[in-house]
């Protein structure tokens, strides 16, 4: 018997789960039903997608120049776009850390992610940590860096949305390794109970650094997983935006009508897990070959072109743009001074406490001395 | 003023915070219609319903994980673990995410979150229902961490508890959840964190603890008294993160001698951290050794608690050795 024969389980909601959803392929060919979007949506949706590929190439660069800590490069991802183009302002958005696209689509300027990863004196963080992005003003949470635990906050935000009666809902985002973890069980299990207002993006780019999805599971699909936890469960043909979009669309309704939404998000990582990691230690280059066919931005625009949507020669210079503004703001952005030297005694607690006085006391101290003696640590 | 014990002290404390602001929310495994298995929550269920008093599926770090969300966006969940032994699945969401939201965010994001939890021993609850496992949490920075010792202080902490804008761990020592009876006002106040209490005036030798110590303590000074000659300065700290260093001080100045009491393990302990302070910023108000009384470096055993428990016997071997040096 197949788990499609299960008795009690809707037909229709399994093939969802483990079916793929896709609207076109590789090659930019329709292949499923058009959803009726609109010139501009598609137009912006390409725009942010290249936004996301020129910044990702840029900070890549900025890290081997020593500029930047650590980045983790998108390449391969930037159709999450489309998940995040259909919320509203004022909807929260918990992303993970490699998700350029998202901070892009929410509001935050390149200029503002230079500023983050360079944790320079406008860092709006303050340098609390590396490769996280965030802002209250985009209603976008900076993500913690152990994988997953953001999946409980969403759901406890959008508890507390529907709670206080708002129509607005929360969005979460976090890779296949995550869906390993008790925050991704807890999570999910706490959204079908309470029923809240909540969209699950799973980000499955097959690796969780060097372990491929088929040793971090045996279940058919996430989709899968979400749909047993009583969640409505979707898997996506993830590097085709139109699909995503208009996953999205559909989950976001639902959501907001109090029914959480699960996106498996198909994808592949097609670049290093972060600028540390040397991933020809464990996977083909072969296999990055043939997966470069299947990426996102290529097959939007091979679409767009197809479907006369984008001029000869139009998409070079809309990537030009990118590149053109994002090297002028990089250019100021190294250039900006960097956080204050007791910049860490911040935002421990809202108020002050005098463990924390008397050691800033002992620090000061320490500071004068180092100048004293003319030396530098850091 | 009515006479209430830790429990109905609790209970009235969390009815009226509800009641004053409709942001508090209570959450945890068996809080609502059970009342929780120590009763804390009774009733509460029945007053403001299922959606502010919320049985949650029974996983730590799925309450503590979704409280940090709801606190996150603006309301003041109140979260019961039902034993703090149970509270190292939400290890994670505690140290990484409820403590350091507020820093991560650069200050835009903060979690006025309260966790409550029945803690240490002396009920003959076997290794999983008697920790005192504090320490971990005065460790980590960006948490505030509790303990009354008594129905005025629990319902006066609470308040502040739930009023305060950073996380807070509020550790209540089950023992004496219905031995200890006291006046109770019915009006409004707050005990401020960060703020000790002096349970005993004497002048030979400062005793800081906290929890149901205090009793032992207390219950033990009149022997000592006695028997020894020596007269305690009991100091209860009720806060223990950040701890009151002036009332210690201002003690140790008239006696210059420390002993500080704790069921949790001596290494690493409070005490540890108290001692080191004194050793490090006033070596000079102390006559001699600062002696830790303190639970084993063991696990906490179902045979002997009170043995393996600070108890008068250990305390008055203390007091001979800060006496006699």
């Amino acid at each position: 018997m197949s788990i499609l024969d299960a008795e009690g389980i809707d037909k229709e909601s399994l093939e969802k789960a483990l079916g793929i959803y896709r609207v076109i392929n590789e090659e930019g060919v329709v292949v499923g039903e058009l959803p009726d979007i609109g010139e501009e949506v598609l137009r912006d949706l390409l725009h942010y997608m290249v936004r996301a590929r020129v910044l990702d190439e840029w900070l890549l660069r900025l890290q081997r120049l020593g500029k930047v800590a650590i980045h983790a490069p998108n390449k391969g991802q930037e159709a999450i776009v489309g998940a995040v183009y259909p919320l509203r302002p004022d909807d929260w958005v918990f992303p993970s850390y490699r998700d350029l696209g998202v901070y892009l689509v929410r509001g935050m300027s390149e200029e503002e992610i230079l500023d983050r990863a360079l944790y320079n004196i406008d860092d709006p963080l303050r340098g609390s940590d590396f490769a996280i992005y965030g802002h209250r003003k985009y209603n976008m949470v900076p993500t913690p860096v152990p994988v997953g635990n953001q999946i409980p906050h969403a759901v406890g935000v959008s508890y507390a949305m529907k709670y206080k009666g708002v129509d607005t809902i929360a969005m979460v985002m976090f890779g296949d390794g995550a869906t390993s973890r008790g925050d991704f069980h807890a999570g999910l299990n706490y959204a079908a109970v309470f029923k809240t207002p909540t969209v699950f993006v799973c980000e499955n780019n097959q690796w969780a650094i060097s372990v491929p999805l088929s040793k971090q599971m045996r279940s058919p699909s996430i989709a899968f997983r979400a749909l047993s936890y009583g969640l409505e469960s979707i898997r996506v043909d993830g590097n085709d935006v139109i699909a995503m979009y208009t996953s999205a669309v559909e989950g976001i309704l639902k959501a907001r009508r109090g029914e959480p939404f699960f996106i498996e998000m198909l994808t592949y990582r097609l670049g290093s897990h972060t600028t540390a990691d040397d991933p020809s230690r464990y996977r083909s280059e072969e296999e990055v070959k043939r997966m470069e066919r299947y990426e996102p931005l290529r097959r939007l625009r091979l679409f767009m072109e197809r479907y006369g949507y984008l001029g000869e020669g139009e998409y070079e210079e809309i990537y030009k743009m990118y590149y053109d503004k994002v090297e002028e703001m990089a250019r100021r952005a190294v250039e900006k001074p960097p956080l204050p030297r007791d910049v860490f005694f911040e935002n421990v607690y809202g108020e002050r406490i005098w463990v924390l006085e008397e050691e800033k006391r002992e620090f000061e101290e320490s500071l004068k001395i180092l100048d004293d003696l003319g030396m530098e640590v850091d | 003023m009515p006479m209430m014990n830790m429990v109905d002290a609790l209970n009235t404390a969390l009815r009226e915070e509800m009641e004053r602001d409709e942001n508090v929310v209570v959450l945890g495994e068996d809080v609502g219609r059970r009342g929780g298995v120590f009763l804390v929550t009774e009733g509460l269920i029945d007053i403001f319903g299922e959606d502010r008093v919320i049985d949650t599926p029974l996983t730590e770090l799925g309450i503590v994980g979704f409280a940090i969300g709801m606190a996150m966006y603006g309301l003041r969940p109140v979260a019961e673990i039902q034993f703090i032994d149970f509270v190292y699945e939400a290890f994670d969401q505690i140290v990484s995410n409820a403590a350091k939201i507020r820093f991560r965010s650069g200050g835009m994001y903060n979690v006025p979150l309260v966790i409550r939890s029945p803690c240490c021993g002396g009920i003959k609850g076997g290794m999983h229902h008697s920790q005192s496992p504090e320490t971990y949490f005065i460790h980590t920075a960006g948490l505030y961490t509790v303990m009354p010792s008594g129905p005025y202080d629990a319902k006066g902490l609470l308040k502040a508890s739930i009023r305060a804008d950073d996380p807070v761990i509020f550790l209540e020592p089950k023992s004496i959840y219905r031995t200890v009876k006291e006046e109770v006002p019915e009006d409004d106040y707050i005990v401020e964190i960060g703020k000790a209490r002096k349970v005993l005036e004497g002048g030979d030798v400062t005793v800081v603890t906290y929890g149901a110590m205090v009793h032992m303590v207390k219950a033990s000074a009149e022997l000592i008294r006695d028997r020894l000659g020596v007269e305690l300065d009991l100091i209860d700290l009720r806060t223990l993160y950040p701890f009151d260093r002036e009332m210690i001080l201002e003690s140790l100045e008239k006696t210059g001698r420390l002993i500080i009491v704790h069921e949790a393990p001596k290494t690493l302990g409070l005490g540890a951290e108290i001692a080191a302070y004194i050793a490090e910023n006033h070596p000079e108000l102390l006559y001699g050794p600062v002696i830790r009384v303190a639970g084993f470096d063991t696990p906490f055993p179902l045979a002997h608690e009170k043995l393996y428990m600070p108890n008068t016997a250990r305390l008055y071997r203390a007091v001979k050795i800060v006496m006699e040096y």
